[in-house]
């Protein structure tokens, strides 16, 4: 089974909070309002909606890593 | 880079009864490069339309969101607000490194857990304009009696403004955003505003409560004197926006009853209408190449959110309504580290409008032709002077 990895950076993050309303079940923001992730790799369907993530965050802090 | 001379264009606007964005948008993305247009002061700037672009110049640091900068556009009527030089904390006008102290200073209080906190708050305050309405006929107009209103009462909520001063506030920022106002009237009126933020930010320091503003004291972070200027900037980047995304919704979902209460509802009005346009004003500090297309230092570009948001290449049938498609990537509140920090707590208020409007008032109708609406068409954002309704 394909994984695709989560790689985040709190530090780029500008706590817009995007990836949190699309896939609350592998992102959340800390009580400083950045990014985090709950799940590290995620598989099958759930990789459509960290990929929406990715493309949705306006400081291009979410990345993934196929494979 | 291309070797012909870029076109010079009119600054598009809309046709009257038009929903959609300006029919020029579609031809300026289909051409390679990028077009000048003279904006109504008469300064040149670049007109930025496709979606890539436009997340491109948001994300440049070689561009600039200042307007301390020679070059940078100005759009609209001026004296509506000090110029935002003159204040403090007014850090939509800031570049990193300056703005990320403010950005990371305000996010703990935007985060979706922290905003979702506000929802009871806000149900109530549309309820409670919805009795008013009620108990007022069977016609109002929605701008004045509802639109305007409520996100003005949220901001009160958000900033602890004490229930005693809300009529004073929001007779207020009424005179800001009402056209028939005089300049000398929104001057005045701005100059209350900024009078009482500061007597909000001194009873706050001596009766803190549980509010942004007396956390945001508390925290240190931010002296007094900023927080009073973030105080202004959170209650004028969030009440015009929100009501006219409000008003022009209710005619898009009067106009598409289908999708009352559909799942994507907000994010589509939000992509659709794109109220906020031409809001996210830019400048280059070093040449820089956008789309082809040379921009020298010093001069000024305006990112269209409307076009990069009905961009083909991006969403498709982009022309038409369609909250089943997924919508997120849009750039309504623009892109990159200036991109809307209250987006989390507009999703709450446009969510709970029109979830509770249409369920009150299911004969809810438009008491004028849509042609015939009182549209803003010249202004900064899009929006409507009035919405007469029935029910
Ligand atoms: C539907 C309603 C709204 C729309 C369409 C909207 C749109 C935008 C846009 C396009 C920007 C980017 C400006 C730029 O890049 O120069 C922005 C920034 C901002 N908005 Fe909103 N906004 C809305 C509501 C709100 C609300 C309710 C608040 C606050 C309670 C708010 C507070 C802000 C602030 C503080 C910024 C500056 C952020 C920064 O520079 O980091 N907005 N908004
Ligand atoms: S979408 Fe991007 S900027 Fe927003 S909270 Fe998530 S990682 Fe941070």
């Amino acid at each position: 089974m394909n994984v695709t990895r989560i790689n985040v950076n709190a530090q780029r993050c500008i706590g817009a909070g995007q990836c949190v309303l699309i896939a609350p079940e592998v992102f959340d923001q800390t009580d400083e309002g950045t990014v985090t992730v709950l799940a590290d790799t995620v598989d099958g369907s759930a990789q459509g909606v960290v990929r929406e993530a990715v493309r949705a965050c306006p400081s291009k802090s979410i990345s993934l890593t196929e494979g | 880079m291309p070797t012909s001379d870029p076109i010079s264009i009119e600054f598009p606007t809309r046709r009257r009864g038009q929903l959609s964005p300006p029919d020029e948008y579609a031809e300026l993305r289909a051409r390679p490069g990028l077009v000048k247009s003279a904006l109504p002061n008469g300064s040149t700037v670049w007109l930025v339309t496709r979606h890539e672009d436009v997340r491109t110049v948001l994300t440049d640091p070689r561009i600039s969101a200042s307007p301390t900068h020679p070059g940078f556009p100005t759009i609209g009527r001026n004296g509506t607000v000090p110029h935002p030089d003159q204040i403090p904390g007014w850090f939509v006008a800031y570049d990193p490194p300056d703005h990320t102290r403010f950005r990371k200073a305000l996010i703990p209080e935007f985060t979706v857990r922290r905003v979702g906190e506000l929802r009871p708050a806000v149900q109530r305050i549309v309820d409670g304009r919805i009795d008013a309405m009620l108990a007022g006929g069977t016609t109002a107009d929605l701008v004045a009696a509802f639109a305007l209103p409520v996100p003005s009462l949220i901001i009160c909520e958000l900033l602890g403004v004490p229930r005693t001063d809300r009529e004073l506030f929001e007779s207020r920022t009424q005179v800001l955003v009402t056209f028939t106002s005089t300049d000398d009237e929104r001057d005045a009126a701005a100059q209350d505003l900024l009078l009482y933020i500061n007597k909000l930010i001194a009873m706050k320091q001596r009766f803190p409560g549980r509010d942004l503003t007396s956390r945001l004291l508390r925290a240190g972070v931010l002296t007094p004197k900023e927080i009073s200027g973030v105080a202004l900037l959170l209650l004028i980047a969030g009440h015009e926006t929100t009501a006219n995304n409000i008003a022009l919704g209710v005619v898009m979902l009067l106009l598409n009853r289908q999708w009352i209460n559909a799942p994507g509802v907000v994010e589509e009005v939000l992509r659709y209408l794109s109220v906020a346009d031409r809001v996210a004003l830019r400048v280059a500090v070093e040449d820089v190449e956008i789309g082809g297309q040379l921009i020298r230092a010093g001069e000024g570009i305006v990112p269209l959110g409307a076009s990069a948001n009905h961009d083909e290449g991006t969403f498709g049938h982009a022309e038409q309504f369609d909250p089943s498609r997924s919508a997120r990537h849009h750039v309504a509140f623009g892109y990159g580290v200036h991109q809307c920090l209250g987006q989390n707590l507009v999703r709450i208020e446009m969510d709970t409008v029109f979830g509770t409007l249409f369920r009150r008032i299911p004969t809810l109708e438009l008491d004028q032709a849509v042609e015939d609406l009182p549209f803003k068409y010249d202004g900064v954002l899009f929006g409507l002077h009035a919405l007469p309704v029935r029910w």
